[in-house]
């Protein structure tokens, strides 16, 4: 019988019986969309990972002096954070010491963030990132201004009430007016706006257009730090050898001015992008090994389903298998007969888990702050997969349908 | 009838034991006989006589424990099971009491079964079983499932799908076995006409009525012929 003719039949009879191919559909489905879903979701977060959020927030060859790491990767114990919030805060004359103390080329930009509210006659903008930074902060961090201009180093020492705002503050606060010379109020202190950031966009679903960047000596920095303390000192340098180079001699230094001894760990913290990113690869590395365990686990839950409803539907067809062989089927005839119908089971039910599993990754990717990006090789595998599992399982029952004597068969009484 | 005869079906000492427990039933004992082309035979037989065992040794469905059968010249007996698939598709066509037709199926797809395991290329199938139910006179009926004819249009159905590959005997398990008697002298007719065009014709009935329609009355009795009765030349 010729393999279209069996795919042929096997559709009609899967159309006949709906009901026990939905069943049977439903355990390969399960695990092609599991898969499809999960690696979208692993491939997204590694596009993510390392296109936005390492170079967004932490910066590319770049590192941060901290008093702790601002990105807390795994389990932080109570004893860890205790120990932490005993170092001592990274001062001015630290910072100005550790720039000091760098010889490879580099921008650097102090640092000090918090949350407030701001205001903009009457209108009220709440949780918004307030940085006060020094004015290389923008080359630093990478963000263009779109409207305006970036303070000056002047302007920075003077501790002049000017700010940088994001893009969607500015709507929001001006609604599509002119924002440049108005006045907005942080802790009902008056600042003038000089320039708006271009356009962001967000980071698992966290829009990176609500902030406010002032000068780092301005009056808002009271509300942040003690006086003469600074959140992070951040160097950025050319390259990743340069970057190595620039973290052992600021750490030196650190170490150096805090009287350390060999034997004592760091009490500050220097953090790169790397730290984040090798994170991350462990994570990916745990969910790409769990991954197969779990899409196989539920594929051999899928298999077995497809044998017992292929057993099943052998011992109703028990007759049509007689008849059949009455007619002149070989053995491979209803071999591969049963054999198609399987694999057509698990592969409609793989491309409807492909379907379900690209829904489920758009959705997640509409919905939720997780990113998704579909690896066309995923659905390659879960179709395969799907088909691959439908053929197995429908060997023993296949053959158990080959080999019914003709006469048993076509007097069998359903 | 002379030895030239084309001999369609010999059989020589035909036995098939069936092991029921410990004790060995004999439901064939040596059976020897032989079937010329375009014969009309009834094999008739009270229950238990052996015609069952012997339609499906006819039919190519089992094979002997002992004895020889040649059919259309080609020894059947000793094939293996692919062989004898062979054998049913192309020489045999089946016609059964319960007309076992694929329920789900057209009558047309019903007819093109052999077809399909024959390897006829989709177009000549459809062809070919749409002369058969002409035939048959279901040309009509075509696109019908079994479960929307009335029972003799199921059993002209099956007779198409036997015909269709033009086997070289059509064999027939208690064809009107399930019908009324209008429907089945209906029945009859068509295999009268049938065997007018040449086709050889085997039925195995127990109905005396029945089986005066056939040319032949080949009588079992506990697994051997115990007579067989021409009653006018073919």
């Amino acid at each position: 019988m010729q393999f279209l003719e069996a795919i042929r039949l096997a559709l009609q009879t899967i159309w006949a019986q709906k009901m026990k191919t939905a069943f049977a559909v439903i355990g390969v489905f399960i695990a092609v969309t599991f898969l499809i879903a999960v690696v979208s979701i692993v491939q997204g977060m590694n596009a993510y990972m390392t296109d936005r959020f390492a170079g967004t927030l932490l910066g590319v060859n770049t590192f941060h002096l901290r008093r702790f790491p601002n990105f807390q990767t795994g389990e932080i114990t109570d004893s860890t954070w205790r120990s932490w919030m005993r170092r001592p805060r990274i001062r001015y004359a630290d910072a100005e010491a550790v720039e000091a103390a760098i010889t490879v080329p580099h921008l650097s930009a102090w640092e000090s963030g918090n949350r407030a509210t701001i205001e903009y006659r009457g209108k009220v903008a709440r949780d918004i990132d307030v940085t006060a930074a020094t004015e290389r902060y923008f080359e630093i961090r990478n963000l263009p201004i779109a409207l305006g201009r970036p303070f000056s180093a002047q302007e920075v020492r003077a501790g002049t009430p000017v700010a940088v705002i994001g893009w969607e503050l500015a709507d929001r606060l001006f609604e599509g007016r002119d924002p440049l010379g108005r006045e907005i109020k942080i802790h009902d202190i008056p600042y003038r706006v000089i320039g708006v950031v271009e356009k962001q966009g967000n980071l698992f679903g966290i829009s990176l257009d609500k902030f406010v960047v002032t000068t780092a000596f301005a009056p808002a920095k009271r509300f942040v730090n003690p006086p003469g303390v600074v959140d992070a000192l951040i160097i950025k340098t050319g390259s990743l050898p340069e970057l190595r180079a620039a973290i052992t001699e600021a750490e030196a230094a650190m170490r150096t001015r805090r009287h350390l001894r060999p034997t004592e760990g760091n009490n500050f913290a220097i953090e790169t992008a790397d730290a984040v990113l090798d994170f991350w690869g462990k994570i990916n590395r745990v969910l790409m090994i769990a991954l197969p365990g779990l899409v196989s686990i539920s594929l051999v839950v899928g298999g077995i389903v497809i044998m017992n409803i292929m057993l099943m539907a052998v011992s109703e067809r028990t007759r049509e298998i007689g008849i059949r062989k009455s007619l002149g089927a070989r053995r491979r005839d209803i071999l591969s007969q049963f054999l198609v119908e399987s694999a057509t089971i698990a592969t409609v039910g793989a491309a409807v888990g492909v379907a379900t599993g690209l829904a489920a990754a758009a959705l997640i990717d509409a919905t939720t702050p997780l990113p998704a990006a579909v690896a066309p090789w995923s659905i390659a595998v879960g179709v395969a997969l799907g088909a691959g599992v439908g053929m197995i399982a429908g060997i023993y029952p296949a053959s158990r349908a080959s080999r019914l004597d003709p006469i048993a068969a076509i007097r069998h009484e359903t | 009838m002379s030895a030239a005869v084309d001999v369609i079906i010999r059989l020589r000492g035909l036995t098939r034991d069936y092991a029921m427990g410990a004790e060995t039933v004999q439901a064939l004992r040596g059976v020897d006989l032989d079937i010329a082309r375009n014969e009309y035979v009834a094999i008739m037989g009270p229950s238990g006589s052996g015609k069952s065992t012997m339609m499906n040794l006819v039919g190519c469905l089992d094979t002997p424990t002992a004895g020889r059968y040649w059919l259309n010249g080609l020894e059947v007996s000793r094939m293996t099971d692919d062989e004898l698939a062979r054998v049913r598709n192309r020489e045999i066509g089946f016609v059964f009491q319960t007309f076992n037709l694929l329920p789900r199926a057209s009558s047309q797809h019903n007819v093109e079964l052999p077809l399909i395991y024959a390897g006829v290329s989709a177009r000549d199938r459809r062809a070919r079983a749409a002369r058969a139910l002409e035939r048959v006179g279901l040309a009509d009926r075509a696109h019908h499932k079994p479960n929307e004819l009335s029972g003799g249009q199921r059993q002209r159905v099956a007779i198409a799908r036997a015909l269709v590959n033009e086997p070289s005997i059509l064999l027939a398990d208690e064809p009107t076995g399930n019908l009324d008697s209008a429907t089945s002298s209906e029945i009859m007719q068509v295999f009268g006409d049938l065997h007018r065009q040449g086709q050889t014709i085997i039925m195995v009935t127990h109905e005396a009525d029945i089986a005066a329609h056939a040319h032949r009355v080949v009588t079992l009795l506990d697994g051997l012929v115990h007579s067989d009765t021409v009653k006018r030349a073919a």
